[in-house]
């Protein structure tokens, strides 16, 4: 068997969730945008927990933040907490089906969100309003469907 | 259970047990890392360096993204008929020839303006370097006031640079990278613009308003003569922004009992919310040598 390494699958899903972040939207469905990013770690951290962990999170939280033009360190803390609470409940959450584990994620994205809410409206002047939180519907509704997209791709790369 | 068996079925010894203290440590690390950074970037720009450092790993997304984009445009724009695109001709010609033939006009005015501002013993500054830009298609954040263009340091693009389109001022550059920049709207509501109505040169800050394509001016008093309609140009005070270009029309003036301020509300003449084509302007050092401009003029 060739070596089990395959870093480039777990860089390119990153690539494509932070292309599905950028990706315009019409106003109505902005707030429905569902947190690919968020979604993507949270899956690595399930499958791969001694390789994408807490410190990954917060490097890629780094980037959304120069991508969204936010403060930096804002996202990446929150997706360095995303990280550490799925790292912390892999065991459990790996095992769920599918719909409980869409209940667990749609939590996790639900408490990040919270926190981004909270940070833009102490920090920044544009003032967001609870729709804000709306993505985190989306994202657990999305879940199932990620979940086996990614689960085949990490099969058929042999991703390890 | 399916997972777990591919799982431990592709390798034979995977610990059972991450080391949960060590992911502990490095979550509190990370976050006081993050809230230092945080206050860090909120108190001033010492980070900007950082920024477009990062930017530059970010770029090939927002170039990936405005891709689709940029395709259908191209596409549109092969697929015009023969006879669209003589008409498309012929107007840009004849608007081509107005502009032209206005510009003319423009300079015998600016030479006129020149010497008598050598009269006055005051410089101006009148030629001005313009890089013209695209705007990607990116989303930052929701009902956020930034746009990302496609130049950057590599360009000449600095902080604080000016940003029009073909009706007036959209906003200045707030952050840049290599190959990219963020620009800051007029219409954010941490954007000053130092103005003055071009009626009577009544002097005002427009500072972005709630709504989305709003601006509103600060400290006008109740009994400034100001009416709805006014136009609004860059006063050129503050030395960021260019003198003299158009912000917007006053849309409404709302004067409160007791209120020592009346609210004025302000349409922006650029479109701000919908451009796709941005010009970076940028000011040269003034150079009034007779010659140069002779040579400008037809």
């Amino acid at each position: 068997m060739d070596k089990p390494n395959r870093l480039w699958v777990i860089v390119l899903s990153f690539g494509v969730a932070f292309t599905l972040t950028a990706v315009p939207l019409p106003a109505w469905a902005l707030a429905w945008r569902p947190a690919w990013i968020a979604m993507v770690l949270v899956y690595w951290c399930l499958a791969l927990p001694e390789r994408v962990g807490v410190l990954s999170g917060w490097a890629i939280g780094l980037l959304l933040d120069v991508l969204h033009g936010s403060i930096l360190g804002q996202h990446a803390f929150g997706l360095a907490f995303v990280a550490y609470v799925s790292l912390q409940y892999h065991q459990r959450v790996r095992v769920y089906p599918l719909l409980q584990q869409a209940v667990f994620v749609g939590t996790v994205t639900l408490a990040y969100l919270l926190m981004m809410l909270w940070i833009y409206n102490l920090l920044g002047s544009v003032r967001y309003g609870l729709s804000y939180l709306f993505g985190a519907l989306t994202t657990a509704l999305l879940w199932p469907w990620i979940y086996v997209v990614l689960r085949d791709i990490r099969r058929r790369a042999r991703v390890a | 259970m399916g997972l777990w068996r591919a799982l431990s079925g592709a390798h034979a010894i995977k610990p059972l047990f991450i080391n949960t203290p060590s992911a502990t440590a490095r979550f509190v690390t990370c976050a006081i890392l993050s809230f230092l950074l945080i206050s860090i970037d909120h108190a001033n720009d010492h980070l900007a360096s950082i920024r477009s450092a990062l930017s530059v790993v970010v770029y090939p997304v927002q170039v990936l993204v405005n891709a689709p984009v940029e395709a259908a445009a191209s596409v549109a724009g092969s697929m015009k008929s023969r006879q669209a695109l003589l008409d498309e001709n012929e107007r840009l010609r004849q608007e081509n020839l107005l502009l032209s033939s206005k510009s003319q006009r423009f300079l015998a005015l600016e030479r006129e303006n020149a010497r008598l501002r050598e009269l006055l013993d005051s410089s101006v500054v009148f030629d001005q370097q313009v890089i013209a830009a695209d705007v990607l298609a990116i989303e930052t954040t929701p009902s956020s006031r930034q746009i990302v263009v496609d130049k950057g340091s590599n360009q000449g693009v600095y902080v604080g640079q000016p940003l029009l389109d073909a009706y007036g001022v959209i906003g200045q550059v707030a952050a840049v990278g290599p190959f990219s920049s963020t620009a800051l709207l007029i219409t954010d509501p941490r954007h000053a613009l130092p103005v003055l109505i071009n009626r009577n040169g009544l002097r005002a800050i427009a500072v972005g308003g709630d709504q989305s394509n709003e601006l509103n001016l600060s400290f006008i008093s109740t009994n400034a003569d100001i009416k709805t309609g006014d136009l609004v140009v860059t006063s050129g005070l503050g030395r960021r922004f260019p003198a003299g270009y158009p912000v917007g029309r006053v849309k409404d003036v709302t004067l409160e009992p007791g209120d020592p301020f009346a609210t004025v509300s302000v349409e922006p003449s650029a479109r701000v919310g919908h451009t796709r084509e941005v010009l970076l302007v940028g000011p040269r050092p003034p150079v009034l040598d007779d010659e140069r401009v002779s040579s400008l003029a037809p």
